[in-house]
């Protein structure tokens, strides 16, 4: 009988250098998703592919909701379609009873189309064409104006369903954090909300009815949330006062962290982001302060990455072993970042799908783009992987699936494991068609002889 | 072809402590390691190495082609050959 073979190594003794931080994020292995062994999801689907998991989903909605609403006595929250809208996830958080948040014209269409009736659409974002707007009037929609343009864009829109309509403004504002999300909305600083304010109640075809902010996204820090809803609620009492205008709803956007590691943060996520049920008591608590019980308005949350970042995991597979010139170890994995928009802020979790002896070396993981850039975990605490050796990143439930490119290579699947165990395809691979479908070459560039 | 010279003053002990008198820094090596190790230092190439391997262990011809290589670049990388 032959010895079990174990990759060789030496490494060189270094007295008395200890890791910073006792704690190895990145040590570990995982052989299942939800009790799937990783090999299915590869043998079912391919790789690289993508899972999410509905019981995740669920139980971080619930969380989140139950707990705002222990607080808060008319809470409310929409989905914001950009963070996930895969058809499956979507559906599963209007199951759960939210609203769709979108930010375009093809969002809208979207939610429309998976059967969200247009008066339980919330439509944000900086530019929303005039068509777009018309349909979202003619649909009911609560509209949050970004611009002094698109409040006249919208009494345009508004003539032609020929009825007053409803809308809400965005506003901004300095919450102390840096940067200051100050391009989006109306600044409450400078007045320019007010202005608005009193721009939109001079008008014929529009009626103020709501406030809608988004401070930031990955918050860390609760008390933004504090100051936010401080001046939002001030910002309220004062046009209700002056125009004897009723605001029928409040919204705070999204921006609660998921449990993923920022780049150059040292802490692990579990030391460094703060629990949800921080963020939700600084709204909450703040609005409990601030309002008397008759004056509650409907106070919407638009929480993207915290409910379904947690929910995601991306199964690649080690394709070549490479040693660099400096002797870093490198591996060339078949996922890239032309599939993890994310990778350019987090330092994701990376996990092997089998226990493998060694010894561990902080290693960089390459995706297989011809690009520079094409880095998708630039120093991952490894033991030797051998080729074919399963990869599995995460979070990856929030902003991949939608920010993902077409670029060099296909998009891979999308699986989600279901509350009962099943695995099910929720977005096939893509193929050529795909691809080429939308095209057209004119006649004369068809022939060529080669 | 790599210089062997610096290999043939390592102090290697069985339990995989190696020693460079002349640097003074010390390493370990796991067993397929110090095979390896010793097999170099006895001026074998690399195609000997490698079936001495497969003899001894259980492993395919391709990981440990690979293996070899990586392990010789860590050799450089200490400046050990
Ligand atoms: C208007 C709006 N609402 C909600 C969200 C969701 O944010 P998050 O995923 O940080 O919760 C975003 C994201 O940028 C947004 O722009």
């Amino acid at each position: 009988m032959k010895k079990e073979y174990i990759k060789p190594y030496i490494k060189r003794q270094s007295a008395g250098v200890m890791n910073k931080f006792g704690v190895t994020y990145n040590k570990g292995h995982r052989e299942d998703i939800e009790g799937i062994p990783i090999g299915r999801f590869t043998d079912e689907f391919g790789s690289p592919v993508f899972v999410l998991s509905e019981k995740v989903i669920r139980e971080r909605y619930r969380k989140i909701y139950s707990y705002f609403s222990s607080k808060y006595p008319k809470a409310k929250m929409s989905w914001s379609y950009k963070t996930n809208y895969l058809g499956a996830v979507c559906s599963i958080l209007h199951q759960e009873g939210e609203t769709a948040e979108v930010v375009s014209d093809f969002e809208y269409e979207k939610a429309r189309s998976l059967g969200v009736p247009g008066n339980r659409i919330i439509y944000n974002g900086p530019y929303k064409p005039l068509d777009s707007l018309v349909t979202a009037f003619t649909d009911g929609a609560m509209v949050n104006l970004d611009n002094f343009d698109e409040i006249i864009k919208a009494e345009e829109a508004a003539k032609k369903v020929g009825k007053k309509v409803s809308v809400g403004i965005r506003v901004n504002m300095d919450t102390g954090v840096y940067p200051q999300w100050s391009r989006f909305g109306f600044p409450i600083e400078n007045n320019g909300a007010f202005n608005a304010v009193k721009r939109i109640s001079h008008s014929e075809h529009l009626h103020l009815e709501g406030i809608h902010c988004h401070i930031g996204t990955f918050m860390m820090d609760p008390n933004a949330y504090k100051e936010a809803v401080k001046k939002v609620v001030q910002l309220m009492r004062k046009i209700e006062h002056e125009f004897e205008i009723t605001i029928s709803y409040l919204d705070f956007g999204g921006g609660f962290p998921s449990n993923n590691k920022l780049k150059g943060t040292y802490l692990p996520p579990e030391v460094a982001v703060q629990p949800v049920e921080n963020f939700i008591d600084a709204v909450a608590d703040t609005l409990l302060d601030e309002l008397a019980p008759d004056e509650y308005p409907d106070v919407y949350l638009e929480t993207g990455r915290a409910i379904v970042d947690e929910a995601g995991w991306l199964i690649s597979t080690v394709d070549a072993v490479k040693r660099l010139p400096d002797g870093t170890k490198s591996y060339i994995i078949d996922a890239g970042v032309n599939l993890l928009y994310t990778s350019a802020w987090y330092n994701y979790k990376v996990e092997i799908d089998r226990e493998l002896h060694g010894a561990y070396e902080n290693s960089i993981l390459y995706g297989p783009l011809c690009m520079n850039i094409d880095v998708v975990a630039e120093s991952a605490f490894l033991p030797p992987l051998p080729k074919g050796t399963r990869i599995i990143l995460s979070p990856m439930g929030a902003y991949n699936v939608t920010q993902w490119m077409q670029f060099i290579r296909y998009r891979p699947a999308v699986a989600m494991i279901m509350e009962d165990g099943k695995l099910e395809q929720i977005r096939r691979a893509e193929k050529l068609e795909d691809i080429t479908g939308p095209e057209f070459v004119p006649d004369k560039l068809r022939k060529f002889n080669l | 072809m790599m210089d062997r010279d610096k290999l043939s003053v390592l102090a290697i002990s069985d339990s995989g402590f190696i020693f460079d008198p002349v640097t003074g820094h010390s390493y370990t090596a796991n067993a397929t390691g110090l095979k390896i190790l010793e097999l170099l230092k006895a001026g074998k190439e690399e195609d000997e190495i490698k079936s001495a391997i497969m003899d001894e262990f259980e492993a395919s011809d391709d990981e440990v082609t690979v293996d070899i290589q990586d392990f010789v670049e860590n050799l450089k990388k200490y400046f050990l050959v």
